[in-house]
């Protein structure tokens, strides 16, 4: 099942929030929406699960139209940022919810739909890592078992797509990685297709397919990890996603010139090399693209100023000399082995292609 | 203003807006549905009748005799003994209240949960019951100072309360600074560190006012003549109730003072108390001597307001040689009582259940004013809303005049403040969350509010209305004057049989009486001793 979201414009009492969003994910894909807090990104999850009405745009399930429907019809699946669990409700219960009808209604359940609805409550406790423990009441859950029954009742009527609103942001940061394993390891097994919604960058570049990142109520790029981390469209999301020195620059001829000198851009088209012209731009470096030498190696010159160590690597942060001395400073990702102390002079060059983004 | 924003609305959505079967947006920024309003303002305006039909008799009588009425000297004469007693009760409270606290909080104490149990549960006997208790051990006592010790010994806790929470979460920061800057351990908690209490234990100190103005029972038992006495005694006394209308209004007046300066005094020092470090010092150790001194103060009051009671009933009953119990009469007045108060409960939570769903789950202006009237009675003692009521039921509803129906409205008039605090809380304490899980799971908006919502909030409102029910049980003044006639509930026949002195007989209904009073207590422990656990477990 798919999703398209076309021009959303939604805000609180007339103040817009979103400013016309578009978001696509294809059946079995898992889509994060990446956005710092304020950005939108679950009023976004709200218009979707029909909880918010949007002033404007359309939202589309399994190619229908689904803008004006309530959310009982949607066939959408939510696990909201503490789960929100049923607390009179033990576990079975919590699960099955969405799988029997209430009220009178329920008396006209056969006896096939029910024996139906728990074998679907066993199945999906298995997918979970929690058979054994459908007779527990909520307040007797751990933090992360609580994620994994929010996360198994919305997956129980088969919804067309689950949205997850944070789920795993309250976790510590040990048990929030095996809990945000299992639970995309679950929907991957259920071949849901996912909208997650995060605040997280490592999370979102780790288990999506592709990213969205929203911006003040707009989105500011749409694509797959890689891409966005390696190519982003625009300063802000090189900055948002990873670490990057931002350096300006100039662009003519296929290379780009900045304070650490000289360099080949990245996919630029043939067609653009040796055209004359200048573009005012942005070199997005990251550390681990620069490489740092003595002063007679290769490169700008520069100066340490701080070093970090990291275990495995070590940060170190350089000006480049060339500058005035209030210019940008990069970050370079070296060997474990580096013996740099602040002050040291060195040399600074970025290894293979840089990409810029448009300068704004 | 709503126009403009339907316009903004329509500017923006060349769309056009989807069908209305999505909702708006978060609840606190929907406007809430009319019938819940409209529901909500109905039950409002019923809170505030006694008050605007009190009004009504006193504009509606001779202006000329209301003049003349509240000119006399018997107004100035009550308006002294009831201050006198107000002040009196105050005081005693205060000082009471904050050497309790202090101890609750400060000192380490053998089994400290069993002190700030001890220290709640006299909320639970009613008043009159003390002053039965002092009546039976010395039966000509009456006056202002038996009173005073009454009042204090059963108020005190509105006090303790606050005041030991604020000891408790107090910083205790600057104590160690002006230890270190030579004041003594005893000096600095007296300077700087119970200045910190004193606001919480200013705000339930006019609670306890507020309870001392509106008492009727152990004024009336003591014969100190107070406002709530004379009020009753111009009723029952004179065929021209104009007199007694317009004392009950210049108590309303006074008590809903009160209940104005509690709340402004509440909101300006809670926000006045927000610090951001704070430094707790564990409990003090007092020695032996210290400890045991502290035990045998804290628990002769406990014993006193808590056992002396009972000790007092059994000693009665020992005294007249055995019970001479009528039990058929008993039994009547035990029936009829649980019957009207459970009616009283029952129409209390549902006058609670619109203004609190409104309450919990929208805010605007419109709602914040609906609530407040809904709180009404918590300001009104219970003789303005019996008179008024008399005169309501008398003028507009003749036929039911003195018939179950009118007392029971006003005991669910009386306390609904308290049906309506549970109801609220219960509904907040149910996550929007889960509503919405619930809506995405396939179920409707009324579905969800009867399988999520009400299955989750319905303990919080039955034990609301457990509370009024054992409330009303007690209550004396409204019942004196709006039971059926011929009727009687435990509090009459108690009022009854002691007005005549009596004490023997009138002993098994207050034991009777003692015993309800349990019910909440036990209600109030168990809430005490869950809320660690809910808390541990969300």
């Amino acid at each position: 099942m798919s999703l398209h979201v076309r021009g959303i414009v939604a805000g609180y009492g007339g103040v817009p929030v979103l400013h016309g969003v578009d978001l696509e994910a294809g059946p079995g894909e898992l889509v994060s929406v990446l956005g710092a807090s304020g950005s939108g990104k679950t009023t976004l999850l709200r218009v979707v699960a029909g909880l918010h009405r949007p002033d404007a745009g359309a939202v589309h399930l399994a190619g229908e139209d689904v803008t004006g429907v309530a959310p009982e019809r949607r066939r959408v699946g939510l696990v909201p940022q503490e789960g929100a669990l049923f607390s009179h409700l033990d576990v079975a219960g919590n699960v099955g919810f969405g799988l029997l009808p209430a009220g009178l209604a329920r008396l006209r359940v056969d006896r096939a739909a029910r024996s139906g609805a728990r074998e679907r409550v066993r199945e999906l406790l298995e997918l979970v890592g929690l058979t054994g423990k459908a007779d527990r009441m909520p307040h007797q859950l751990s933090g992360g078992e609580r994620r994994r029954v929010a996360l198994a009742r919305a997956l129980a009527p088969r919804p067309s797509v689950v949205l997850l609103d944070e789920p795993f942001s309250a976790l510590d940061a040990g048990l929030r990685e095996q809990v945000r394993g299992d639970a995309v390891a679950a929907l991957r097994a259920a071949g849901s297709t996912a909208v997650l919604i995060t605040h997280d960058r490592r999370e979102a570049l780790s288990v999506s397919d592709r990213v969205a990142v929203l911006h003040d109520g707009r989105l500011e790029q749409t694509a797959g990890p890689r891409e966005l981390y390696a190519r982003p469209a625009t300063a802000r999301v090189a900055a948002f996603v990873g670490d990057a020195a931002l350096l300006p620059g100039q662009a003519a001829g296929g290379r780009v010139t900045t304070a650490l000198g000289s360099a080949a851009i990245a996919g630029a088209p043939a067609s653009s090399r040796g055209r004359d012209g200048t573009a005012e731009v942005v070199a997005v470096l990251r550390p681990e693209g620069l490489r740092i030498a003595g002063p007679a190696g290769r490169g700008a010159p520069a100066v340490v100023e701080h070093v970090e160590f990291l275990g495995d690597a070590v940060l170190v942060t350089a000006r480049p000399e060339q500058d005035t001395g209030n210019g940008p400073v990069v970050r370079i990702r070296t060997g474990a082995d580096g013996q740099w102390r602040p002050g040291d002079r060195c040399r600074v060059h970025a290894d293979g292609p840089v990409h810029v983004v448009p300068r704004t | 203003m709503l126009l403009r924003t339907d316009a903004a609305d329509r500017a923006v959505s060349p769309t056009g807006p989807p069908e209305p079967r999505v909702p708006a947006g978060p609840s606190p920024r929907r406007r809430p549905p009319r019938v819940l309003l409209g529901l909500s303002v109905v039950v409002a305006a019923l809170a505030a009748l006694p008050l605007v039909w009190l009004v009504v008799r006193v504009v509606d009588a001779d202006p000329e005799r209301v003049l003349a009425l509240l000119a006399r000297d018997r107004t100035v004469v009550l308006a002294v003994n009831s201050g006198l007693l107000v002040a009196c009760v105050a005081g005693g409270c205060l000082v009471l209240g904050l050497l309790t606290a202090t101890l609750l909080a400060r000192v380490r104490l053998p089994r400290p949960g069993l002190w700030w149990v001890l220290a709640a549960l006299p909320l639970a006997v009613p008043s009159y019951l003390l002053a039965f208790a002092v009546l039976a051990v010395r039966p000509d006592a009456r006056g202002l100072v038996p009173l005073v010790v009454v009042l204090v010994l059963a108020c005190t806790p509105y006090v303790t309360l606050p005041a030991a929470a604020a000891l408790r979460a107090a910083d205790t920061g600057p104590e160690d600074a002006a230890r270190t800057l030579g004041r003594g351990p005893v000096g600095a908690f007296c300077r700087v560190t119970l200045p910190q209490a004193l606001p919480a234990a200013l705000a339930g100190t006019l609670l306890a006012a507020l309870y001392t103005l509106s008492d009727f029972g152990a004024p009336a038992l003591l014969r100190y003549e107070s406002f709530t006495w004379a009020v009753q005694a111009a009723y029952e006394g004179t065929i021209d109730r104009t007199g007694a209308a317009v004392t009950a209004m210049v108590l309303a007046v006074l008590t809903l003072l009160l209940v104005l300066a509690e709340r402004v005094a509440r909101r300006r020092w809670t926000r006045a108390r927000a610090t951001t470090a704070v430094q707790r010092a564990g409990p003090v150790r007092l020695g032996p001597a210290g400890t045991a001194l502290a035990v045998t103060g804290l628990g002769s009051v406990a014993a006193i307001t808590l056992l002396g009671p009972p000790a007092a009933l059994v000693g009665r009953i020992v005294a007249a040689g055995g019970v001479d119990v009528d039990w058929l009469r008993l039994l009547a007045a035990a029936r009829s009582t649980l019957l009207l108060a459970g009616g009283a409960a029952l129409l209390a939570v549902l006058m609670a259940l619109p203004v609190g769903v409104l309450a919990a789950r929208y805010r605007s202006r419109t709602v914040a004013a609906v609530e407040s009237t809904a709180y009404l009675g918590q300001g009104l003692p219970g003789v303005v809303v019996g008179l008024s009521l008399v005169f309501f039921s008398l003028t507009a509803v003749p036929w039911l005049y003195q018939t179950a129906p009118v007392l029971v409205f006003a005991y669910a008039v009386l306390f609904l403040p308290k049906a309506l605090g549970a109801t609220r809380s219960a509904v907040e304490r149910v996550p929007v969350e889960a509503e919405e899980v619930s809506r995405t799971l396939g179920r409707s908006a009324s579905a969800t509010w009867w399988t999520v919502t009400v299955r989750q909030a319905w303990p919080g409102v039955a034990a609301g209305g457990l509370l009024v029910m054992v409330t009303a049980m007690k209550e004396l003044p409204a019942t004196l004057m709006l039971r059926p006639t011929g009727v009687d509930t435990l509090a009459t026949q108690l009022w009854a049989q002691t007005s005549m002195g009596s004490y023997g007989a009138a002993a098994p209904a207050a034991l009777a009486l003692l015993l309800l009073a349990c019910v909440p207590a036990a209600l109030l422990v168990r809430a005490g001793t869950e809320r660690p656990g809910e808390t541990r477990g969300s």
